[in-house]
């Protein structure tokens, strides 16, 4: 029998810290789907989706009414559609057959309108590229994700150049709706095969057929759990997130391990990230501020960061059988209401978001800048993130949304999880000539290993 | 299968009554039972068997809280699972 405090604890946590089961996404190869008919092909894709998730959003729904967690979202991840799409090149057909199929089960998203173009581009994936803005303005919950650099292959500048004129015109494509359409394209480097969460989730190609990934969250849990102890010095407060990250990560295995089980699929990995919602109570920005900062931006923001980030995943290694996806922190500005506040009052830069994307996950995710910024200095920002991501051998991303017609003192509201961003002030220097050049940067020397 | 029912709110008359009369009626066992007040709330811990169980295990939950509405008591019944998963290593 359990005591009262540790029964207590445990409903508090759920009840009152946000903590609950961000993501269960079912990872899914289409491989098998590929027609040379794009109609086919569209097909196929709409009843394999269909056939295997049919039971994931109730079996869901019933092991959340079992254990008392929440599961704020259900997912699927599905193979790289440049891929799947390449013999026939009906990419947009395959983009509507994921929305329908994901509608159809009621999940939240579907992921994997994606390209893998770290070190080159084929005839198709270009062409598969320029569907990007038409498929995510046509579609709800597709997302979509490009890799453009790698620390193994380097960065794919051409592919950085053409991300930027992309993200301009789904911004003017989705202009009627803040430009959301940007929200759900990420440009990664260093992208990973099992990555649970969205923008950027798909099925890499190393995957099995499917299995069940779960994302955490729980970020509420840390914070409170620190707040209790203003006495401890820097060690023991490492030691305290370990200890609230391994019970939030054994939660996330124990769902995972059930769904997939019920389900008849493989289990996955669980991803250790910390993900904050616009909930107040629920912030990533207010973990770091409990530790000691005035406000997420202050001087001090990247140490504090990056020892919350290490200790996540020191405390979820040990909790967890099998660890993949991003595993780390999450600092997406519109996404954290203690993100959003610090950017709105001018305390968190853009710049300093850079640096703090140096020791964590993911990147410069969820940022609204002028509808003006240029497209080269779109590539500019997603260029810098790659570099940090192929040098420090980890992942990064860029999501940021040039929110058409507006300018710095403005917000935008996404609505729900997506939350509100003040537009953010981009530095006005031009990288015009550095992104038109085109090429390939290499690859770091420490990428040769062998 | 072993739940843990929490029962958690104002002390008054008829609680436990209520909780333990809902869970008999549904053929669910109770096989240890606590209680204790803190910080001024009412708490009462069960281990339940639910093998039993006249009704699935997802709506037990629900059921329950009806059964105590008008009580002010929050119940909460969740598979010990959880609580094995989050204390103990």
């Amino acid at each position: 029998m359990f005591t009262e405090n540790e029964i207590l604890e445990t409903i508090d946590m759920l009840d009152n810290r946000h903590l609950d089961v961000r993501t269960v996404t079912a990872s899914l190869s289409l491989l098998d789907c590929i027609d040379p008919s794009a109609k086919k092909c569209a097909e196929k894709v709409y009843d394999k989706i269909v056939r295997v998730c049919a039971r994931l959003v109730p079996v869901c729904e019933s092991l959340s009414a079992r254990y008392g967690v929440k599961i704020v979202n259900k997912r699927i991840a599905v193979t790289p559609v440049s891929v799947i799409g390449a013999a026939s090149g009906g990419f947009t057909e395959l983009a509507h057959a994921l929305d329908r199929a994901g509608k159809a089960l009621g999940v939240d998203f579907v992921g994997g309108y994606s390209a893998l173009v770290q070190k080159g581009a084929t005839d198709a994936e270009n062409a598969f590229l320029d569907t990007i803005p038409q498929a995510l303005t046509e579609t709800d919950i597709v997302c979509s994700s490009v890799n453009v650099a790698s620390s193994k292959c380097g960065i794919n500048l051409d592919a950085v150049g053409k991300l930027g004129k992309l993200i301009k015109e789904l911004a003017y494509n989705t202009r009627n709706n803040n430009s959301f359409g940007c929200g759900k394209l990420v440009v990664f480097c260093n992208a990973v095969d099992d990555n649970p969460f969205m923008a950027g989730a798909f099925a890499g190609l190393s995957e099995g057929e499917c299995a069940i990934n779960v994302g955490v969250s729980g970020p509420g849990v840390v914070e409170y759990e620190i707040n209790k102890h203003p006495d401890y010095d820097i060690t023991q407060i490492c030691e305290l997130i370990k200890r609230t990250a391994f019970k939030i990560t054994r939660l996330g295995a124990l769902i995972g391990g059930e769904a997939a089980k019920e389900l008849g699929l493989a289990p996955g990995i669980i991803d250790l990230s910390l993900a904050p919602t616009p909930a107040v109570g629920d912030s990533v920005a207010r973990i770091l501020e409990s530790v000691g900062l005035s406000s997420v931006g202050a001087c001090g923001t990247t140490a504090c960061l990056a020892l919350l980030n290490d200790a996540v995943k020191k405390g979820g290694v040990m909790a967890a059988n099998r660890v993949g996806g991003l595993s780390g922190a999450f600092i997406p500005v519109s996404e954290d209401a203690g993100m959003i506040e610090a950017a709105r009052s001018g305390k968190l830069s853009i710049e300093k978001l850079e640096a703090m994307t140096a020791v964590c996950s993911v990147g410069l995710d969820m940022i609204a800048v002028p509808g003006d910024t240029s497209a080269s200095v779109i590539s500019g920002m997603i260029a810098d993130e790659c570099a940090i991501g192929m040098i420090n051998n980890k992942t990064t991303a860029v999501r940021v949304i040039p929110v058409y017609g507006k300018t710095v003192g403005e917000e935008v509201d996404f609505g729900g999880l997506f939350g509100t961003a003040p537009i953010m002030r981009v530095n006005p220097g031009s990288p015009d000539k550095f992104i038109g050049r085109g090429g390939i940067i290499p690859p770091p020397v420490h990428s040769y290993k062998n | 299968m072993k739940a843990v029912v929490s029962v958690i709110g104002r002390d008054r008359t008829g609680i436990i009554a209520a909780v333990s009369g809902a869970l008999a009626e549904r053929g669910i066992n109770i096989e240890d039972i606590s209680q204790t007040v803190m910080q001024n709330n009412f708490v009462m811990i069960m281990l339940v068997d639910t093998s039993g169980s006249t009704v699935p295990f997802d709506k037990i939950g629900e059921q329950l809280q009806k059964a105590a509405d008008g009580l002010g008591v929050t119940v909460h019944v969740q598979h010990e699972d959880l609580f094995n998963a989050t204390q103990r290593v």
